[in-house]
């Protein structure tokens, strides 16, 4: 389609220049950040870590190898929660599914609200961890004085690049309560 | 025809004038630059021993912040866009800017956008005070509640920025008198052309990362927010994606300066003109894929530390060019050493510092050390103070004969220099050595062992404001009493801004003129 444009060049030149400003905006606010997603989807750049995995084919054990991986949690900013790995650091071979426990408890007066969030070094084997389970999938509620333990089932693909020897699996907690409605949550169990 | 100003305060509001409205941009920036500069004095009296004497922390980090803003958007920036005005058109031979009541809205808008951010500072919380860069999680999470008008601030700032852009890219495509081909152009139209360009690239970008600010602080967004998805690097990844770019915007239209000066004192045509035409678009192309050198140590992969550490060397290349023409156009020149030939000398020798201790930076692993250190504050003062600062003080020597029609006295104009000279050398040039010891940058507080370095910069600090005083005292009594300047002015000036009677009448070139 032709747009019509304006007989006079400066305005047709204006118009086109407009345009080009517009079109960075939009470049900057809905493709950028889309773009930065997927870019660090298929590298894994960013250390975020994947969906739930579906463990279609069943995997063979490569027994042949072993890798560590480690576990740490981190509380973000003034996140008043206890929140440790049960379990520091485990040896798997690629291809058996694992399961460790992350201990949380909400040592305040009141009901919250936690999200946690992946971060997963070295960046070469973001893509070959798969989780099969994780508390990072939903938010976590905590009544207050509440403890829980939260699972976490993964998988590391026999595929993983000879050079990995130790995966590092961070989590960060972050205090999500005024984000969600707190009653509706809590509430419903 | 020959119909003058409007009388009284109207003459300014409403005027489509050029040359009004880059007056107003000029004088408008200076007043800008008093402030920021005012800002620049609180910080280094705080850092002139060691120890909290002044300010709360909190109000020394809003100090830092403003006078980043302030500087970048209100004193440079603006200052280029007035020059811009007065002289594009008297440049290429057209009667005015392309589209003049749009020119008059670009301008008049920025005082409010200034106003509304230097106002944040008495709100409650206080100004920003996350620093010029805004990072986030600091900018939004963290941010005292006045960052909205922050935000809105800098989208009506580059709301302004684009409009001026893309007047300026609609004079200089469609207005040339004939005759003057692209090629025939002055230096500073084609910097000022590619530079918006830049700006017209570049500051929606900025513009759209404050609107991802805006939605998460408001709208619940989480662009930036770890705990909703988001990613706090995506932040800095936008921000110098805009950030790379604009450096150059400040810097480009002070090469097209600098190469309409030295050739006038070395009386001696610019050496190299074509790859002076060429470097500029090559450093403009470059400034787009070399972002991350700032976020070296954000935590990329190898192979992305490489890629921007050599494509950030390369930029040294199409510079030194630009370099290299200065001054093999002052070689065997018969050089005199006029006020406005001072400050280009000035810009050549100690913007190439701030160009190598840029290279210094831009080796990766060495970055590690360096990065947030006072070296890296060190390295772009000495490009912006003695390098986009001293061309638009030489612009101002150089053409304000031509504005006023009186020239301004030699020995105070010489004595500015030499004032500024030392004073900013003492100011910035300690701040290597205490950014290689370690001294962090942006803290109100800092060891005893920086205690030295950072005494000598406070004092040069004061000295260098001082200067600038000066310069304004100089102007003021030049547009009042100063003698009476030819048309001509300087005894080789070349360019058809030279062609008009000094003062430049109201309306220039109403009939095109003939370009050979
Ligand atoms: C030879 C050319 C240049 C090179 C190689 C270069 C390289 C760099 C590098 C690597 C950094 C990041 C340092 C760090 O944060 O660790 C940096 C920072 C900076 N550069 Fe340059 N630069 C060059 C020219 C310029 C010019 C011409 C300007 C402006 C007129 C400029 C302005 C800045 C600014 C403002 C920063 C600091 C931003 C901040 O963190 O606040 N640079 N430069
Ligand atoms: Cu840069």
């Amino acid at each position: 389609m032709k747009l019509p444009m304006p007989s006079n060049p400066i305005h047709a030149l204006c118009l086109k220049l407009g345009a080009w400003a517009v079109g960075m905006f939009v470049f900057a606010l809905w493709i950028m950040p889309p773009m930065y997603d997927v870019f660090c989807e298929i590298t894994g750049l960013n250390g975020k870590t994947g969906g739930r995995y579906e463990a279609s084919e069943i995997q063979q054990i490569d027994t042949s190898r072993t890798i560590n991986v480690q576990f740490v949690a981190i509380n973000n900013d003034k996140m008043p929660w206890q929140f440790v790995p049960q379990t520091r650091s485990v040896r798997v071979h690629p291809g058996e599914q694992v399961q460790i426990d992350y201990r949380v408890h909400n040592p305040t007066g009141k009901d919250m609200i936690a999200q946690a969030i992946p971060s997963l070094v070295p960046y070469n084997a973001v893509n070959y961890f798969h989780k099969t389970e994780c508390f990072c999938f939903e938010q976590q509620p905590l009544k207050a004085g509440e403890s829980a333990n939260m699972p976490l089932l993964f998988i590391v693909d026999q595929d993983i690049p000879q050079g990995v020897h130790t995966i590092t699996l961070s989590y960060t907690i972050f205090d999500v309560t005024d984000r969600y409605a707190a009653d509706q949550l809590l509430g419903a169990r | 025809m020959a119909h003058g100003p409007a009388k009284g305060i109207s003459r300014w509001l409403f005027t489509t004038n050029h040359k009004d409205i880059g007056s107003m941009y000029l004088w408008f920036s200076f007043a800008m630059f008093l402030v920021g500069g005012l800002f620049a004095l609180v910080v280094r009296a705080e850092l002139f021993e060691p120890g909290m004497q002044i300010v709360d922390p909190n109000f020394f980090n809003q100090m830092t912040t403003m006078h980043g803003l302030i500087m970048v958007f209100g004193a440079i920036m603006p200052a280029f866009v007035g020059l811009a005005n007065w002289m594009l058109p008297m440049m290429i031979g057209a009667p005015d800017m392309a589209l003049p009541r749009m020119n008059n809205w670009s301008f008049w808008i920025l005082p409010f956008a200034f106003f509304m951010l230097l106002s944040t500072l008495f709100m409650e919380g206080g100004g920003p005070n996350f620093g010029w860069t805004f990072y986030a999680p600091l900018s939004t999470t963290f941010a005292p509640p006045s960052v909205t008008f922050f935000i809105f601030s800098v989208h009506i700032m580059g709301i302004s920025s684009i409009m001026g852009a893309i007047n300026i890219i609609a004079t200089i495509l469609n207005m040339r008198a004939p005759g003057m081909t692209l090629m025939k152009m002055p230096l500073f139209v084609w910097t000022w052309l590619i530079t918006a360009y830049l700006l017209i690239a570049v500051m929606p970008v900025l513009a759209g990362v404050v609107t991802m600010m805006l939605m998460d602080i408001h709208f619940g967004t989480s662009f930036f927010d770890a705990a909703g998805g988001g990613d706090p690097v995506l932040f800095q990844h936008i921000f110098w994606f805009f950030g790379h770019p604009e450096v150059y915007i400040m810097i480009l239209p002070a090469f097209g300066i600098v190469s309409a000066i030295i050739p006038t004192f070395a009386r001696k045509p610019l050496f190299g003109y074509s790859s002076m035409v060429y470097a500029t678009a090559s450093i403009a192309f470059l400034s787009f894929i070399v972002w991350a050198h700032h976020m070296f140590t954000v935590g990329m992969p190898i192979a992305g530390e490489l890629f921007f550490m050599y494509a950030t060397m390369l930029i040294a290349v199409p510079t030194g060019v630009k370099v290299f023409n200065w001054v093999a156009t002052m070689f065997k020149g018969a050089m005199t050493f006029e006020t406005p030939m001072l400050f280009a000398i000035g810009f050549v020798v100690l913007f190439t510092i701030g160009g190598l201790s840029g290279l210094m930076l831009a080796i990766a692993p060495a970055d590690f050390q360096y990065h947030d250190t006072y070296f890296v504050v060190a390295h772009f003062h000495y490009v912006l103070v003695p390098g986009a600062l001293f061309s638009i003080i030489a612009a101002v020597y150089y053409w304000l004969p031509k504005w006023s029609g009186r020239m301004y006295s030699e020995i105070l104009g010489k004595t500015h220099f030499w004032v500024a000279f030392v004073g900013l050398n003492l100011t910035f040039f300690p701040m290597h050595f205490a950014g290689l010891a370690g001294m962090p940058r942006r803290i109100p507080d800092y060891h005893m062992m920086f205690a030295n370095w950072n005494m000598i910069s406070s004092v040069g600090a004061f000295l260098f404001a001082g200067a600038q005083l000066l310069f304004l005292y100089i102007i003021v009594t030049t547009i009042i009493k100063g003698r009476k300047a030819t048309d001509r002015v300087w005894e080789n000036s070349e360019g058809l801004e030279w062609t008009v009677p000094s003062p430049a009448p109201y309306h220039t070139f109403s009939t095109p003129p003939e370009v050979k």
